[in-house]
């Protein structure tokens, strides 16, 4: 259910960090181009605006770790069911194996799968919290992606904590682990069905981009679903649709401003906002 | 039943059908005449018994989208006494991909739900090959509250390329509406028993495959992403599309290795395409039996095993935590 079509899954691995500190999508360099504007924008006063544009407000990647420090109060994230690795089930191979590209990947962005989750406060507020991050194969959800946010919402369960998942998965259900992906939309939306029966609260933060299998489960399911400017949003592949139907897609579909247009979320949040009105949703929320 | 359209690998085996089929329709027949069928129906045999014992991935695929393959509603048919069709989403329309209603099964009253492929082309048209738009699970979602507040077991069919991409399905919520149907089945208070029964393509299959039993055909198959779609993404060209059936792993022996299904139900010999009857038959006593099995378990029971079933499904490393 990997939506991602061959030319930005290239383009993407071309602007890809060689080390994992180096930010996504923006290279080094004092000035960058902004994708949204088109305007040489300094790259300093990006990265103190959050990573976002001063001329258009254009979002850029941000990385899992990054995101953490954006949500949460300084110090207070604890991470939570690290030591889970990810296995080759199917001894996956296509023009490379998976495995392969499994260390490959973890040398680059320096997590170990596309998800990070564990526990901190948000304006101390202590909340479960997970993150994906799309600069690990497309952010796509295998059994550890799936596992440790099952694991997460099992624990949010228990504790009677608000749960916050921040998606960022342009690549859904991980190919490479086939049905075993797909399984792991089902597992953690029995999970989630089950913390809704129990009364936790889940908001649930939309980014660029955050289709296929992941939009199809857990990024879905928020009592509260948050999206921040012009993310890509969807079940199919922009690609998918346009050799299906053969017409142009309208300008704009698939985004965030598409998806509060047909009814799908809540609010659209700039970045800087989000800290802010997730501890608000909270608070009304009686956590 | 002849396979009909015939498959690439069939080839000989098609043949010698239709020389069985013009002998046989000779009006009169010597003892020649059917000393030679007799011997052609023994080789035919041999060589859908070879073929169909060792499919590879790739044939697996042709065989589950075959145009002769039964289909929900033959299963209706032939399974099920008193089909009472019930449609609508009670919110935007009528989706003909999915089927659902009433029907008997021996001495059970249930709902059966299953996605519909439509077996003329005007019919495959109105059913989009399949493929549901969100209405089709929203009308799958109405009538598992209906299963639930009136106690009657569910059996959802699984026989779908995957769920509709278009803009329209992504307007009135695709990925929503798959999300929020899985989220419903996990805790749905009755009996779900799941078949695939030819195409498990993805979303679109999941969405009505969260069961207390998931069974699938022999020869069908249950995938994460179709092997031309994977085949377009990692390989660069559909024309590939064997080589990611593959790698995918999604034949029914490997499902049953994985774990993810329980159950896999043989076919008749050369496929169901090749004999809808005797196919249908397999399928109701397997669905008696298991509805036997679950009828006996409260609603908390099934909730809780069934969690418990969705919830082992995975493999990774879980490192040792000794080290601080």
């Amino acid at each position: 259910m990997s939506t991602v079509d061959p030319k930005t899954t290239d383009s993407e691995s071309q602007n890809s960090p060689v080390t994992p500190h180096r930010k996504r999508g923006v290279p080094e360099g004092l000035w960058l181009k902004c994708p949204g504007c088109g305007a040489s924008v300094y790259k300093k006063e990006v990265e103190q605006r959050l990573n976002v544009c001063p001329k258009c407000e254009h979002h850029f990647y941000v990385s899992a770790r990054e995101r953490i420090a954006q949500v949460l109060d300084e110090g207070t994230f604890e991470p939570m069911n690290e030591h889970l690795r990810p296995a080759d089930p199917l001894e996956f191979s296509d023009r490379r194996s998976y495995a392969d590209r499994l260390v490959s990947e973890q040398k680059r962005t320096g997590l170990t799968d596309a998800a990070v989750t564990g526990t901190g406060m948000v304006r101390a507020r202590r909340v479960a919290l997970a993150v994906t991050d799309s600069a690990f194969i497309m952010g796509s959800m295998g059994s550890v992606v799936g596992e440790r946010l099952t694991r997460l919402i099992e624990w949010a369960t228990e504790q009677n904590l608000p749960l916050i998942i921040i998606s960022a998965s342009g690549g859904g259900a991980r190919m490479h682990e086939g049905i075993l992906s797909l399984m792991q939309m089902a597992k953690v939306s029995a999970a989630l069905a089950r913390y809704d029966e129990a009364g936790g609260l889940f908001i649930s933060v939309l980014t660029n981009p955050t289709m296929g299998g992941v939009a199809a489960s857990f990024a879905s399911l928020g009592d509260l679903v948050f999206a921040e400017p012009k993310a890509l949003i969807g079940f199919a592949g922009p690609r998918t649709i346009k050799a299906t139907i053969g017409i142009e897609l309208p300008e704009g579909f698939q985004t965030s401003e598409f998806l509060l247009e047909h009814g799908y979320i809540d609010r659209i949040l700039m970045r800087k906002n989000l800290k802010t009105e997730i501890a608000r949703a909270i608070d009304y929320c009686g956590k | 039943m002849s396979a009909g359209p015939g498959l690439e690998f069939e080839n000989d085996i098609a043949d010698l059908e239709n020389r069985i089929g013009s002998l046989e329709r000779q009006t009169d027949r010597s003892g020649d005449i059917e000393n030679e069928i007799r011997t052609l129906r023994l080789e035919l045999v041999r060589q859908l018994r070879e073929t169909y014992s060792s499919l590879d991935a790739w044939q697996t695929v042709q065989v589950a989208r075959h145009k002769n393959r039964p289909y929900t509603r033959d299963y209706l048919n032939l399974a099920f006494d008193d089909f009472v069709e019930l449609h609508g989403d009670k919110h935007f329309g009528d989706d003909r991909a999915m089927l659902s209603g009433f029907a008997k099964l021996d001495r059970f009253k249930v709902l059966v739900l299953g996605h519909q492929k439509g077996r003329t082309y005007k019919e495959r048209a109105a059913c989009h090959f399949g493929c549901a738009h969100p209405e089709g699970y929203r009308k799958a979602m109405s009538k598992m509250r209906l299963a639930e507040k009136y106690q009657l077991p569910l059996i959802c069919f699984i026989d779908t390329p995957g769920a509709y991409p278009g803009i329209g399905a992504e307007e009135r919520g695709q990925a929503q509406v798959i999300a929020e149907s899985m989220f419903k089945m996990s805790r749905l208070r009755t009996p779900v028993i799941c078949v695939v029964i030819g195409e498990g393509g993805s979303g679109g299959a999941l969405g009505i495959g969260v069961g207390d039993r998931v069974a699938v055909l022999q020869h069908a198959y249950y995938s994460v992403i179709s092997p031309e779609g994977c085949a377009g993404i990692l390989w660069k060209s559909h024309e590939h599309a064997p080589k990611a059936a593959a790698a995918l792993r999604f034949t029914s022996q490997d499902l049953s290795r994985l774990g993810v299904v329980d159950d896999v139900l043989q076919e008749p010999l050369g496929g169901a395409h090749r004999d809808h009857h005797q196919m249908a038959s397999r399928l109701k006593s397997y669905l008696s039996r298991t509805l036997g099995e679950l009828e006996v378990k409260t609603a908390d029971e099934l909730v809780a095993e069934r969690y418990e079933k969705f919830r082992k499904i995975g493999v990774f490393i879980e490192e040792s935590q000794t080290e601080v």
